[in-house]
């Protein structure tokens, strides 16, 4: 039944599915994980780093990008896909500048993208994007937000979530982390994501990127060494908080 | 994309407008229209003195009411400031004809604008997207020369927006053909601390000086403010007993002002 209905993107299957949408979530799931965090002043994304090859350069592969000075996204899928994407929202973000003599907010970008991605759900002779994106920033209020599109077309805003491979975990640790006290500072927030990505990513920090946006500031990527600081204060914490418990048992 | 280029199918932008095509109006071949317009054409309402300024409680704009087709009153009691929304307000010279319908057309892309965003755009958002929307046909004889005054999240707001594409930000700006002489009496009149009172009397005396000079101004004073809670017509008065008024009141003020020693 699925043979038959699975080929061009503008058909309907007799129950419902447009199934080459459903297999480009499919290749968003193949993806490496992104997690994006909403703190009170401060907005967190991180990615999993795959581990590139000896010869090939570090600096060319690049999965946070910044869309404007106030707002950045990480996605999880096909690469090639995304690079389309990400230009066509930041030439929006300059032309909206441009005629609306304001910059974006982010629901208007999330949106473009989002429509972007339903236009190519619903044509002929083109294919899904092969990505979900995470998409943060703060408007001119002042507000933190995070927002998540998927090839479908649909976007959400979220609290705290991940895309790509591993995403149910990841977001399971964060429905069980994300409290009022883990996002009360920046340092906190910043910890969460990088607690989340522990969980799932092998070898630590080396494979970790991460970029935060506080409010009125510009995007900030940290540099290897810092995520490393971090994750040595987590390892601090994680121990502490085990002795305490043993402490408590004896 | 293999389809979009047989097909010549163009994705709709969110952002542009739906104008009427530019090149439907048909003049004879080797014709510059604006010559032809001025030459050929119907003759069309000019003339007019409008002003607005901006100050810290809000903007002001006024204009005349006379509409005139040359040496002929076509009336005595238009409406040349225009309502948008509820926060700005539009002064309007030049072809009364234009200026009414790209009006009409900028409040239409105002409010699809708030529908979409959830928000109605900034008074800088709403000259520019006139200002782009005239640009279009520039050339072909338009003619509008236009204050646009608002209260935005920015505070009190004034555009100028001409028909060739002109855009300004400014504090005090008068159009039309008696716009020098209420230039004159603004620029002795004006700063931004002034109260609400001073502001009217200055706005009033500005354009009721220049429907005194001015052939093709007159009619009636219109006087409108731009507050943070929305625009508010503050008065209609005669120009001919607003300038009798205003003097009346100027030569007191002279009697009563002690003359330093």
């Amino acid at each position: 039944m699925e043979a038959r209905y699975d080929r061009a993107i503008t058909v309907f299957s007799p129950d419902g599915h447009l199934f080459q949408v459903e297999y480009a979530q499919e290749a968003v799931k193949k993806g490496s994980t992104a997690v994006g965090i909403r703190g009170t002043d401060i907005v967190v994304l991180g990615v999993e780093k795959k581990s590139v090859a000896k010869l090939q350069d570090e600096r060319t592969v690049r999965k946070i990008c910044a869309l404007d000075d106030h707002v950045c996204m990480a996605f999880a899928g096909l690469t090639a896909d995304a690079r389309i994407v990400v230009n066509r929202a930041r030439m929006e973000c300059q032309s909206h500048k441009l005629t609306v003599e304001d910059p974006v907010t982010v629901e208007y970008i999330t949106r473009f993208i989002a429509t972007l991605k339903q236009r190519y759900t619903q044509s002929n002779g083109r294919r899904p994007f092969g990505i979900s994106a995470l998409i943060v920033g703060f408007d001119d209020d002042g507000i933190p937000r995070l927002y998540q599109t998927d090839p479908s077309g649909t976007y959400h805003a979220w609290k705290a979530n991940a895309i790509g491979r591993s995403a149910k975990t990841v977001r399971e640790f964060l429905e069980k982390n994300y409290t009022e006290d883990t996002i009360a500072t920046d340092s906190e927030a910043i910890k969460l994501a990088i607690r989340a990505l522990l969980e799932v990513v092998q070898s630590g920090g080396k494979n970790i990127e991460l970029a935060i946006i506080r409010r009125n500031q510009p995007l900030k990527m940290f540099s290897a060494k810092e995520i490393e600081s971090q994750v040595v204060d987590i390892e601090k914490e994680k121990e502490e908080a085990e002795k305490k418990k043993s402490k408590k048992l004896i | 994309m293999a389809l979009e280029n047989v097909c010549n199918w163009q994705a709709p932008e969110a952002l542009s407008p739906h104008l009427p095509g530019a090149g439907d109006w048909t003049i004879p071949r080797g014709y510059d229209p604006p010559v032809f317009l001025q030459t050929q054409g119907p003759e069309l309402a000019h003339g007019t003195t409008t002003l607005a300024f901006r100050f810290r409680h809000g903007v002001i704009a006024a204009a005349d009411t006379r509409s005139s087709c040359g040496s002929y009153v076509a009336c005595p009691a238009s409406q040349k400031v225009i309502p948008v929304h509820r926060h700005l307000l539009g002064t309007t010279s030049g072809t009364s004809a234009d200026c009414v319908t790209w009006y009409r057309i900028l409040k239409r892309e105002l409010r699809l604008r708030a529908l979409r965003e959830g928000q109605l755009p900034t008074v800088a958002g709403a000259a520019k997207l006139l200002s782009t929307m005239l640009y279009r046909y520039r050339g072909l004889g338009l003619c509008v020369a236009t204050a646009l005054c608002g209260w935005d999240r920015a505070g009190p707001a004034l555009f100028y927006v001409y028909s060739d594409g002109t855009l300004l930000a400014g504090d005090v700006f008068s159009v039309g053909s008696g716009s020098p002489y209420a230039y004159g009496v603004l620029d002795r009149g004006y700063h931004y601390d002034m109260t609400v009172e001073e502001a009217y009397t200055l706005a009033r005396q500005a354009v009721a000086h220049a429907t005194h000079r001015d052939a093709y101004s007159g009619g009636s004073v219109d006087l409108y403010h731009v507050k943070e809670s929305g625009w508010e017509r503050v008065s209609r008065e005669d120009a001919c007993m607003l300038y009798i008024r205003l003097q009346e009141t100027g030569e007191q003020g002279e009697e009563t002002t002690p003359t330093s020693p």
